[in-house]
């Protein structure tokens, strides 16, 4: 009867309800609509479940397969956790919007058809941009305004190459298509923005950190993720994508390396683990895909849990900046074991997720016989140990001593943190559990001793390379320009030349009409102002009554309508 | 450090250091030791070379220290470049 209802709505009803009511009801619901949630993926059948007619096109609201519940499941479960993480410490308005925003991640997993696709797309982008902002410092402010623009401008992209399958093929489906002609790279674009592929990576590494310590934990897991399902589901096996996602795993090793803020770390550190799996999308074979979804899954548990264990220490301390931070481990034991574990799971060593997830991706390449692509991976993977996997714990945790003594994690923060450890062991520890429910059959065995021994060999002397460079790595009170200088400089720049070049020419009119062209003077005046008159004569720039607004509102808006009928 | 060496926390103290710095010597070459017993099959030859896994963890990580030292001197700016505090969009 409710097949057309998707699970997210339980998580959108959920997120109304955190913002109406109080107290303990609230703190009900912050439990009850996750938990829901998944009990409502684990309903939805294999295949459309419902269409609906939408205008002209039926729309298919829900569409279950083994990899949409996957998806849906982690992000879920995310929700519970990050609630968990979050209730007592942040505001309701940004439980309520991280709420929703888990919503639009759900039902992107169940989206049978472009259009709902694109209008969960949009949900997310909305109320991400929201959770940026509860950062509520000037630069969250900025940086999510940043963010709106970029993920407005990729779901205007997405929309262009949907309109265009439309109108070209008549079919909305949602089904596997290459990236052959400009339809299906405008989708392929504006699906990558998301998964904050070059040359706009700088979104992700801008905004995540300026957001509060719980905002980031649900940032961290949601937008890149569902981006990596679209892919799944819509390019699997495009070459291009093994190209961008390797260039992705350099960007984000290299950037982290050269960053000083602690959660900014950590978001670059995404853009590298989403590098592994667009990459393996690009190889898409069953293997790869297989791996791409299983990395998916570990990493949102292990990246959460390092954004949480950075979240404690930004809470505890306010305090972000490497060259601030250190020694914490003093007074802070549980934080600083669950952001080890993070980071080594991150690092995939054996008996962690990353280790039973990342190296399907690796068999995947060496199945496909692609050295150059593998041996890039496993220099990957060292980097990975050395730019989150040590950088982060030693900057944060060791180092020196910076003579704070903040108290540990409250109590449900750590229980989040707990959670999220067992889950980075036991998919590290029982990976058949955990392959039994990847899109495809799973013929691989992770833990091999030549397999184990070679790892622990690429990963223990990677530390090895980092303490002997240490010195080398000195954090400094300094930012890495990125492809975002281009609109946050450049363009601020070149905005200013325009408008100086028209002041000048305003100049020049101005003389001109002392001249005896008083005609032409008054022209340009009127329509453009000039600099010093601005703000009362120039026919743009002077206010305008909220009538005159709605007249011309109605004038154009019955133009309209007789033009359509004429 | 002003303090003292034995006031600080045992896991700072000097001796503490140098213990984990010779655990570490010992875990890595048993890492490597333990292909000797345990061959690691490579899958395109260069792989299978003795100690490939050690050699390549570390030389990939100088590599990468070094280029994005490289690349700093290029990117790297004062932390208030962009000046977000004044509310500059």
């Amino acid at each position: 009867m409710f097949d057309w209802l998707s699970p997210a709505l339980i998580l959108v009803v959920g997120a109304i309800l955190i913002a109406l009511l109080r107290g303990a009801a609230r703190t009900a619901i912050v439990f009850l609509a996750p938990l829901a949630t998944l009990w409502a993926v684990w309903q939805v059948p294999d295949g459309v479940a419902a269409t609906m007619a939408f205008l002209d096109y039926q729309i298919e609201p829900v569409e279950g397969s083994p990899l949409r519940r996957l998806f849906a499941t982690i992000f879920a479960f995310m929700a519970l956790v990050g609630g968990l993480y979050a209730f007592r410490q942040s505001k309701w308005y940004e439980l309520a919007a991280a709420y929703t925003y888990a919503a639009g991640a759900v039902g992107v997993c169940f989206a049978g058809d472009l259009i709902t696709l694109f209008i969960y797309w949009e949900l997310m982008a909305i109320f991400s941009t929201i959770v940026v902002w509860c950062g509520g410092t000037p630069a969250a402010r900025a940086a999510g305004i940043r963010y709106a623009i970029m993920h407005l401008l990729g779901g205007v992209i997405l929309k262009v190459g949907i309109e265009g399958i439309v109108i070209h093929t008549g079919s909305i489906d949602i089904r596997p298509m290459l990236a052959t002609d400009f339809d299906t790279w405008m989708i392929m674009i504006g699906i990558l923005i998301n998964a904050a592929a070059p040359p706009v990576s700088a979104w992700l590494s801008d905004a995540y950190p300026s957001a509060s310590p719980t905002g980031s934990v649900f940032l961290s897991a949601f937008t890149t993720k569902t981006a990596v399902l679209a892919l799944i589901l819509l390019f699997p096996g495009e070459p291009v994508l093994i190209g961008v996602g390797l260039f992705m795993i350099m960007y984000g090793i290299i950037y982290a390396l050269l960053e000083n803020d602690a959660r900014r770390i950590l978001a670059y550190s995404i853009v590298n683990q989403v590098g592994f799996m667009v990459c393996a999308i690009g190889i898409g074979t069953q293997m790869a895909l297989n791996g791409a979804a299983a990395h998916a899954f570990a990493h949102i548990i292990y990246k959460a849990l390092l954004f949480m264990s950075a979240g404690v220490v930004v809470y505890r301390t306010g305090k972000t900046k490497c060259t601030d931070l250190g020694g914490l481990f003093r007074t802070m034991p549980v934080t600083t074991f669950c952001g080890i574990v993070g980071a080594i799971a991150i690092s995939s060593f054996p008996l962690t997720s990353g280790f039973t997830t990342k190296s399907l991706i690796s068999e995947a390449a060496i199945n496909e016989g692609m050295m150059l692509v593998y041996l890039l991976l496993t220099a990957a993977s060292a980097g990975v140990f050395l730019h989150a996997g040590i950088k982060f714990p030693w900057f944060v945790f060791f180092q020196k001593d910076s003579g704070l003594r903040p108290k540990d994690a409250p109590w449900n923060m750590a229980a989040a943190m707990w959670i999220f450890v067992a889950l980075c062991f036991l998919i590290g520890m029982f990976p058949s559990y955990f392959y039994a429910y990847l899109p495809y059959p799973v013929d691989y065995v992770p833990y091999t001793a030549a397999k184990v021994v070679f790892y622990l060999q690429l990963l223990l002397f990677s530390g090895l390379a980092f303490f002997l460079m240490l010195p080398l790595m000195k954090r400094t009170l300094t930012i890495s320009l990125d492809t975002d200088w281009l609109w946050r400089t450049a363009l601020t720049r070149l905005l200013r030349v325009v408008v100086a070049g028209a002041d000048a020419i305003a100049t020049a009119a101005r003389k001109a009409g002392r001249n005896g062209l008083a005609g032409l003077r008054r022209w340009v005046l009127r329509i453009v102002g000039s600099g010093r008159e601005r703000a009362t004569e120039g026919l743009f720039a002077r206010s305008w009554p909220i009538g005159t607004t709605a007249l011309w509102i109605a004038v154009l808006l019955s133009g309209y309508v007789l033009a359509y009928y004429l | 450090m002003s303090k003292r060496d034995s006031d600080q926390h045992w896991l700072a103290r000097r001796g503490t250091i140098r213990r984990l710095w010779q655990i570490f010597a010992v875990v890595l070459a048993l890492t490597v030791a333990a292909q000797v017993a345990i061959p690691v099959k490579g899958y395109f030859g260069v792989d299978s070379l003795f100690a490939f896994g050690a050699l390549f963890g570390f030389l990939s990580c100088v590599a990468m220290v070094l280029f994005a030292k490289a690349l700093g001197i290029l990117v790297k700016r004062d932390e208030n470049y962009y000046d977000e505090d004044g509310g500059d969009v």
